[in-house]
């Protein structure tokens, strides 16, 4: 579904991240982890288009992402920020958002969002604002914001980095049913190695601003490509 | 002081004076401020300070040069504005255009950036992206106004140099206030500042209702 070739990212005159070669297939989810600074989130941002490649070529449904109009193509993806960044709305305003760019009827929009405040279990908040929502429960609209959207491909950046440990449990917990139940293709990004083997299909190490392994977790512990990546992996459970 | 016909008339073209500048400064300043606080270009920083320096830009300065440029003699003599309501809706639009831009900019610079990568990401177009971020900032945006508004409601030079202070046709509450006060009407002279300040403080208790009805505490 996704393929990248030979992927340079430079964020101002630094090489923030390479790609040999990474291919994304269609309803896996791959868990994206790394350390701090590592280059996965420029990885997410790259994918979504919000930044251009200065080489190499990043193709969906094998056409090449500069060759889709922006819009068009961040109209079939769904982006999950690390912080919720909800508008100065109502929840349901917040949920529909995607849904009214996309210029859906007030009717349509309002069914789908029903179904999943009720999935998310935000459905006694949908009138509240979103300044008064906890950070769990903002995360949560922030995750039925893009689940709403029937995305082909949902990519999330560290979605519960900023919520406390038992709100976090009970959201992967909650995602994880979801993207077994949907098969919808997703791209995870954390810093969690424990995260990334409970998430992720596959997953992809990235260090120092290179993806440097791509594999079951058992594969990458078992066979790590280099020293640093081993040296990374040492926390992973199995 | 009696409320008579010739203060009423005094009123109603301040008002529709700065009124006119005012929604002038918002059209040109709004999409501008967008723009300098949206954009990644070479010559940004620039651009800015040389707004910021027209939010401090003195009246009578800008009286000055649109007045020479709408004489007869000036590049825009063949326009026949000096001394008419419109060469004074001309200078204070270009008082309040850089107050407008550079608040408006602050204001939009001040949102979370990764706010755009949000709604980009949501799949926003670009005009849906800065209705949003617009709708964001609507607070600062509309102190902004206020701001531009402040700026000329309450300026005399510019209007006195441009305008000609002509009785039944330029004359506007500043100009009159300063007329007289030159003539020892000082009794007339607070009345009307009186009356400036009262329609000053109505205009921006609109401005703020607007400004904080969304504002939940």
């Amino acid at each position: 579904m996704i393929q990248i070739r030979d992927l340079l990212i430079r964020r101002g005159k630094i090489d923030a991240l390479r790609v040999d070669s990474l291919d994304i297939r269609r309803g896996e989810t791959l868990a994206v982890v790394g350390p701090n600074g590592a280059g996965k989130s420029t990885l997410l941002l790259a994918l979504a288009h919000l930044i251009k490649p200065a080489r190499g070529m990043i193709t969906f449904h094998n056409t090449s992402l500069g060759e889709w109009d922006d819009v068009k193509y961040r109209r079939m993806i769904a982006f999950v920020f690390q912080d919720p960044l909800l508008m100065d709305l109502s929840v349901r305003e917040n949920i529909g958002l995607g849904l009214k760019f996309r210029g859906l009827e007030g009717q349509e929009i309002m069914t789908r969002v029903n179904k999943w405040a009720k999935t998310m279990g935000l459905a006694s908040l949908l009138n509240r604002r979103a300044g008064q929502l906890s950070g769990g429960e903002a995360q949560r609209v922030s995750l039925a914001r893009a689940f709403v959207l029937g995305p082909e491909l949902l990519l999330m950046d560290e979605p519960f980095s900023a919520v406390d440990p038992p709100t976090r449990a009970q959201l992967l917990k909650d995602l994880s049913r979801l993207l077994s139940r949907d098969h919808r293709t997703t791209v995870f990004v954390t810093h969690n190695l424990l995260e990334a083997a409970q998430m992720g299909d596959r997953v992809a190490v990235v260090i120092g601003g290179e993806l440097k392994q791509v594999g079951t977790p058992r594969q990458i512990k078992s066979r790590p490509s280099d020293a640093s990546v081993r040296a990374f992996l040492r926390e992973l459970p199995y | 002081m009696s409320f008579d016909r010739e203060v009423i008339q005094i009123t109603l073209l301040s008002l529709q004076v700065s009124g006119i500048a005012t929604t002038a400064s918002l059209l040109l300043g709004l999409p501008f401020g967008t723009w300098l606080a949206l954009g990644d270009f070479r010559g940004r920083s620039f651009i800015l300070s040389i707004i910021n320096t027209g939010m401090a830009l003195p009246p009578v300065v800008v009286g000055l040069v649109v007045a020479m440029s709408l004489w007869r003699s000036g590049p825009l003599g063949d326009l026949r504005l000096i001394y008419t309501p419109w060469a004074i809706v001309l200078a204070q639009t270009i008082i309040a255009a850089p107050v407008v831009t550079g608040l408006t900019a602050a204001a939009l610079e001040s949102l979370d950036p990764r706010l755009q990568q949000q709604l980009l990401g949501l799949g926003a177009s670009r005009i849906q992206m800065i209705l949003h971020l617009w709708r964001e900032a609507r607070l600062p945006l509309l102190a902004a106004l206020m701001a531009g508004f402040g700026s000329v409601i309450s300026e005399v030079g510019a209007s006195m140099m441009v305008g000609g202070n002509i009785r039944g046709q330029t004359r506007v509450l500043t100009t009159a206030i300063v007329l007289e006060t030159s003539k020892g009407e000082f009794e007339r002279a607070l009345a009307l500042s009186a009356l400036l300040l009262i329609l000053t403080y109505l205009i921006n208790l609109a401005l703020t209702w607007i400004q904080q009805r969304g504002v939940k505490r």
